[in-house]
């Protein structure tokens, strides 16, 4: 059982830590139980139907299924948060003044919702369907204990990104949103640079260089810390140049589209406040 | 100097992405077990590493060493392209049957 739960816990914890970001990203948004909620379910919805396709997934694109799709899982994820760390570069002043007018609720948001209820939905499929053909081994191999280890995995995976969750909340208000949004670009980046690692293992893209670094004496990325930072900021013990290139042009695109956006929204932004603000509570 | 031309047969070696046929190497899991358990591959390559899974579950090839990872499924191969690695001694694993299957790359 001891086995079971470590590993259910390092695969539900990748998945807890984005879901914590999202959480926290979305801090006051009203009704936003619901989309994470529903992204859950979604989520292990979509790990069973991967895990039953495995088969399948692993010949296609001539036995290159599972990277392709996995990089493209990923890619989608970068997609979302993008377009979410954008429409915060838009709104999030308005969001944060009206969370102080009227004590944590606000009216807006529920466009970039859909979004990062899919980001919540791809993390739990891509560990969820992990986990369910580690589960189905386990079961079928006869081992013991598998419900009791999957339920100490998750539950301690869980309390991480409660414990995370709970940390990001004593950040104060003022600088609430741009925190959670620089983690949401570095979260982008780190997805990205995951992606190229899965086409380059497909022999779809180059390494382009050898390990640029490699620090893995120090901060391996088998260990926790290392597997933690590794979902957070994109750490990696051992890069390859197409790694850092993505992870890098990830991140340029979003400071710029950021500086873009506030660029031309600067002149609407008073009115969008005021908008927003003037909306009546439900 | 000696590093620098390493680093550049290294470059030049990752930027070819199809370049011929690449030299392939065999690994079979077999009782949750890697066989060989040591696995010798040049190094400065890339080189197409097949895994053949003869058990009757699933498990999950890994290495945090050289950065790869795939589920392979009962009684089936996988391909996972690898490299170009620097010499040395790099650890993989069976994710899902940890306690026996362990195995190393040894790069020369």
């Amino acid at each position: 059982m001891p086995g079971i739960a470590l590993l259910v816990f390092r695969e539900v914890l990748e998945a807890a830590l984005i879901i914590t970001i999202v959480c926290a990203a979305t801090r006051g948004v009203p009704r936003r139980g619901w989309f994470v909620g529903g992204g859950l379910i979604l989520g292990v919805l979509g790990a069973l139907l991967v895990a039953l396709s495995a088969g399948a997934l692993a010949n296609a694109f001539s036995g290159v299924g599972q990277e392709v799709f996995n990089a493209g899982v990923l890619l989608a994820a970068v997609l979302m948060i993008g377009w979410h760390v954008l429409w915060m570069s838009r709104h999030g002043q308005a969001i944060a003044a009206e969370m102080k007018a009227l004590g944590g609720a606000v009216q807006s948001g529920s466009s970039s919702l859909t979004m990062l209820l899919l980001v919540v939905a791809l993390a739990v499929l891509r560990e969820g369907s992990e986990v369910v053909l580690f589960l189905y081994g386990m079961v079928a191999g006869g081992a013991a204990g598998v419900v009791g280890g999957l339920a100490l995995g998750v539950m301690a995976g869980s309390a991480v990104g409660f414990a995370l969750y709970y940390g990001l909340l004593r950040i104060p208000l003022r600088h609430f949103f741009s925190a959670t949004n620089t983690m949401l670009m570095l979260l982008a980046a780190g997805l990205a640079s995951s992606a190229a690692r899965y086409l380059v293992q497909a022999n779809l893209l180059p390494t382009l260089t050898g390990p640029l670094w490699d620090s893995s004496r120090w901060l391996s990325n088998g260990s926790l810390p290392g597997q933690t930072l590794h979902v957070l900021v994109g750490y990696d013990a051992r890069p390859t140049g197409i790694m850092l290139l993505f992870y890098t042009v990830t991140l340029l695109i979003l400071l710029g589209g950021m500086r873009w956006v506030a660029r031309t929204a600067a002149p609407r932004a008073g009115r969008a406040g005021a908008a927003i603000a003037a909306q009546p509570r439900c | 100097m000696r590093e620098f031309f390493m680093a550049a047969s290294l470059l030049l070696a990752g930027a070819s992405v199809h370049a011929g046929e690449l030299p392939q190497y065999r690994l079979v899991i077999s009782d949750h077990r890697f066989q060989p358990v040591e696995l010798k591959v040049p190094a400065g390559i890339k080189f197409k590493l097949v895994v053949e899974n003869r058990d009757a579950t699933p498990e999950e090839f890994e290495s945090t060493e050289f950065n790869r990872e795939k589920i392979v499924m009962p009684n089936s191969a996988a391909q996972v392209y690898v490299g170009p690695l620097a010499a040395g001694h790099y650890r993989f694993f069976g994710d899902f049957h940890q306690d026996t299957a362990q195995g190393a790359l040894v790069v020369e």
